[in-house]
């Protein structure tokens, strides 16, 4: 039972007033080499709510997310992103999106607050120091603010990342496994940070299935062979259907 | 323009080259230095300008796979350079005999476009493990282009340095009557040109038609067999294979 | 194929400047790349007196030893820069941003002639006290290599980005770049040598070399500005 809103990726939805949706998947095919990893996906996550995806290793969950923050392209099927359709239309989005994947995607030879000022910088954010301060202030780093990233530990690092992903505010936050080394209080600022918010849609890819289908408004479960097992909202699929489909079991 | 059918090109070749031939043997004239020797020179320089045209061939057929994102373009590129190193391993052959027969050495630095033909097949030859060194199909062309148009317009720049690295005292080595050639010569250098353009069109032009072929038959084959497996293919030669359809997931 | 940016005024400009800077920070604060090209080549110096059984040097073979060794130094510094900045994950940052390519490869081009231009500022007078007698031919050594430098940076970083993204990363690199630097080495030799001659210095031809130097850098420049982008998409 996909969602599917029968939209040309990118066109408005101008006569019911309402946004187009913020991410649109249309039959992704995302190959690795010879190897098929994303098998037709079709999905639609309307404007502000978030999408949690869940599934077992090598599903091809981290690969999805890559291909909507445009650091992949698609092998085959329609992606559209903010109204933009990959890969053609990237450039319009960049600096919509925030990413945070596996690699923290800081440089350990800087500290924390040079690493955010040289993400502002690229994005062009007019009052850099203060969204600065104030991403720091929520994720409970400014003492640690001016130490390299390579004296910190993981937890410090991950918060790190948190904060250079929504640094500039983005209407996208793409988050795999956001909460990974953080300790209880860690997560706590984090998830206000990256929590959601109004104007702000996110995919969250996680291994906790209760925590995730609970803050979620729509689901994609993807099996092992990288195919769709549910795609929907996230009141029809069950913490025991979602495990079925991690165990394989649901076909 | 509708270009030659391979069937014209395939009488036109050996026709040509059997033509070159006799002339080398029966028409042109003995040179006054080298004698009978001299007469590689029919095989040895339109060898080599057939292969470094192919290499600038190459290179456009790049920018257009650049731009337009059409792996027939690859397709192209990926046989020209081909063919090409092929032409240009003959030359370096054809060069170290003409130059053992003249001089008595394999090898002699003093004659330029030797010298730069070794350096130009030298970096040729990394097109290959260039593609083997990367998996993502796309990306491998994507990049085997960017190599091609890097090195097609290095092509001409190499020969500029080499011929100006010569001392201008030194003669050349393996030229033929510094006065300019006889039209005897002219006419039977002509005729070795063209049979060697032919060939080398004929070539590529053959090896393109049978990779799409192959590309179509295992096409044909998937589609009766009804799997939507990859067939075994050679990791690197471009395929030449559409992106497949996306198929929508229904659930 | 999405070349056109839609960037606002200023901002390659402030793209290229912010990647620049990042650069060089780390470098002031690591000295990676710098102290190591520049030990290299002073062993390398070594390794040549001792490989030509030389203890001087003038002319073509002054220039070839001197040449060769800040080629090979050249190669270590880029890839230690395109590397770490792989391993950093650097490349995806500046991609989720809304950055033009191609202030990538000019950020990158800048460092590394930095680079070389503070490596050669230890290593032409040390090559001088090892080997020669006669120094007055170098100063002009220095606009041949600004021009020899800019060549190797753009090859360099066109090369190692290509490499960087592919798996033998450590041996293609160098692979690919050597035969596309013969001109480089063809330029800056021809002009060197006479600058570097026994009895003195003498700067008939060093026009027509710069010229080729020159010749090369900009188009190696054009191509890398047209192609960069492409290999900056996934």
């Amino acid at each position: 039972m996909a969602t599917e809103i029968s939209v040309e990726p990118g066109t408005e939805r101008a006569a019911v007033g309402e946004p187009p949706p913020a991410v649109e998947l249309r039959g992704l095919r995302r190959d690795y080499g010879e190897l098929p990893v994303l098998l037709g996906v079709t999905l639609s996550v309307p404007a502000g709510q978030t999408l949690a995806v869940l599934g077992p290793n090598g599903a091809g969950k981290t690969t999805l997310l890559r291909v909507v923050a445009t650091l992949l392209r698609p092998t085959a099927g329609e992606v559209a992103v903010l109204g933009a359709a990959l890969p053609r239309e990237a450039w319009r989005v960049r600096g919509r999106i925030g990413f945070l994947g596996h690699e923290a995607l800081l440089y350990r030879e800087l500290t924390v607050r040079e690493n955010l000022r040289f993400n502002a910088r690229l994005h062009r954010l007019d009052t850099a120091e203060e969204a600065i301060a104030a991403v720091l202030r929520g994720a409970g780093l400014m003492r640690r603010a001016d130490d390299l990233v390579r004296n910190l530990s993981a937890g410090m690092v991950q918060r790190a990342a948190i904060c250079r992903a929504v640094l500039h505010e983005p209407e996208l936050l793409l988050l795999d496994e956001p909460l990974a080394h953080l300790d209880p209080d860690g997560a706590g600022l984090a998830g206000r940070l990256i929590g959601p918010r109004p104007g702000r849609t996110r995919i969250l890819v996680s291994h906790d299935t209760e925590g995730a289908l609970a803050e979620a408004d729509m689901a994609l479960a993807l099996r092992a062979d990288g195919t769709v097992g549910y795609a929907g909202p996230a009141a029809g699929l069950s913490p025991g259907d979602a495990r079925a489909i991690y165990a394989g079991r649901d076909r | 323009m509708p270009l030659p059918s391979l069937r014209a090109l395939a009488f036109a070749t050996p026709v040509a080259v059997a033509a070159g031939f006799a002339l080398v043997f029966f028409y042109a004239p003995l040179d006054a230095d080298q004698g009978f020797v001299q007469k590689i020179f029919y095989l040895h320089v339109p060898l080599a300008i057939c292969a470094l045209v192919g290499f600038v061939v190459a290179g456009v057929h790049a920018i257009r796979h650049l731009r337009s994102g059409d792996p027939v373009h690859d397709l192209r590129s990926y046989v020209s350079i081909h063919a090409s190193i092929i032409f240009g391993l003959a030359v370096l052959v054809t060069g170290a005999i003409w130059a053992r027969a003249s001089w008595g050495q394999w090898w002699v630095w003093g004659e330029p476009t030797l010298v730069s033909f070794l350096i130009v097949f030298l970096l040729y030859c990394t097109y290959y493990p260039l593609r083997y060194a990367i998996e993502d199909r796309e990306r491998q062309a994507r990049y085997a282009s960017v190599f091609a148009v890097t090195a097609g317009a290095f092509v001409p720049l190499n020969f500029i340095a080499v011929r100006m690295s010569e001392s201008l005292v030194h003669p050349r080595v393996l030229a033929t009557a510094e006065g300019g050639m006889p039209p005897r010569m002219w006419l039977t250098f002509l005729v070795c040109l063209a049979g060697v353009a032919l060939l080398w069109t004929t070539l590529v032009r053959f090896e393109i038609a049978a990779k799409l072929t192959s590309a179509k038959l295992s096409r044909l084959r998937r589609a009766i067999e009804g799997t939507d497996a990859p067939a075994p293919s050679s990791r690197i030669a471009p395929s030449a294979q559409p992106r497949p359809a996306g198929a929508p997931e229904s659930v | 194929m999405p070349r056109e940016q839609h960037v606002p005024e200023g901002a390659p400009v402030s793209a290229f400047r912010t990647v620049l800077a990042k650069d060089l920070r780390v470098e002031l604060r690591t000295f990676e790349s710098v102290p190591a090209m520049a030990l290299f080549s002073v062993t390398a110096f070594v390794l040549f007196r001792f490989g030509l059984d030389r203890d001087q040097l003038e002319g073509g073979l002054a220039a070839g030893v001197l040449l060769v060794t800040v080629l090979f130094a050249a190669i270590l510094a880029i890839n230690r820069l395109f590397v770490a900045e792989r391993e950093q994950g650097g490349f995806d940052a500046i991609r989720l941003a809304p950055v033009d390519g191609t202030a990538l490869f000019a950020a990158k081009v800048v460092a590394l002639v930095i680079y070389l231009s503070a490596l050669e500022l230890v290593a032409v007078p040390a090559f001088a006290i090892l080997f020669m007698d006669a120094w007055s031919g170098l100063p002009a050594l220095a606009p041949v290599l600004v021009l020899a430098n800019l060549g190797l940076a753009v090859t360099g970083a066109l090369v190692a980005s290509i490499a960087v993204n592919s798996r033998a990363r450590d041996l293609l690199g160098p692979l690919i770049l050597l035969p596309l630097l013969v001109p480089v080495m063809i330029g800056a030799a021809g002009a060197a040598e006479p600058l570097l001659a026994a009895g003195g210095p003498s700067f008939d031809d060093l026009g027509r070399w710069m010229a080729l130097l020159a010749l090369y850098d900009v188009i190696f420049l054009l191509v890398g500005y047209a192609v960069y982008d492409f290999l900056l998409e996934d």
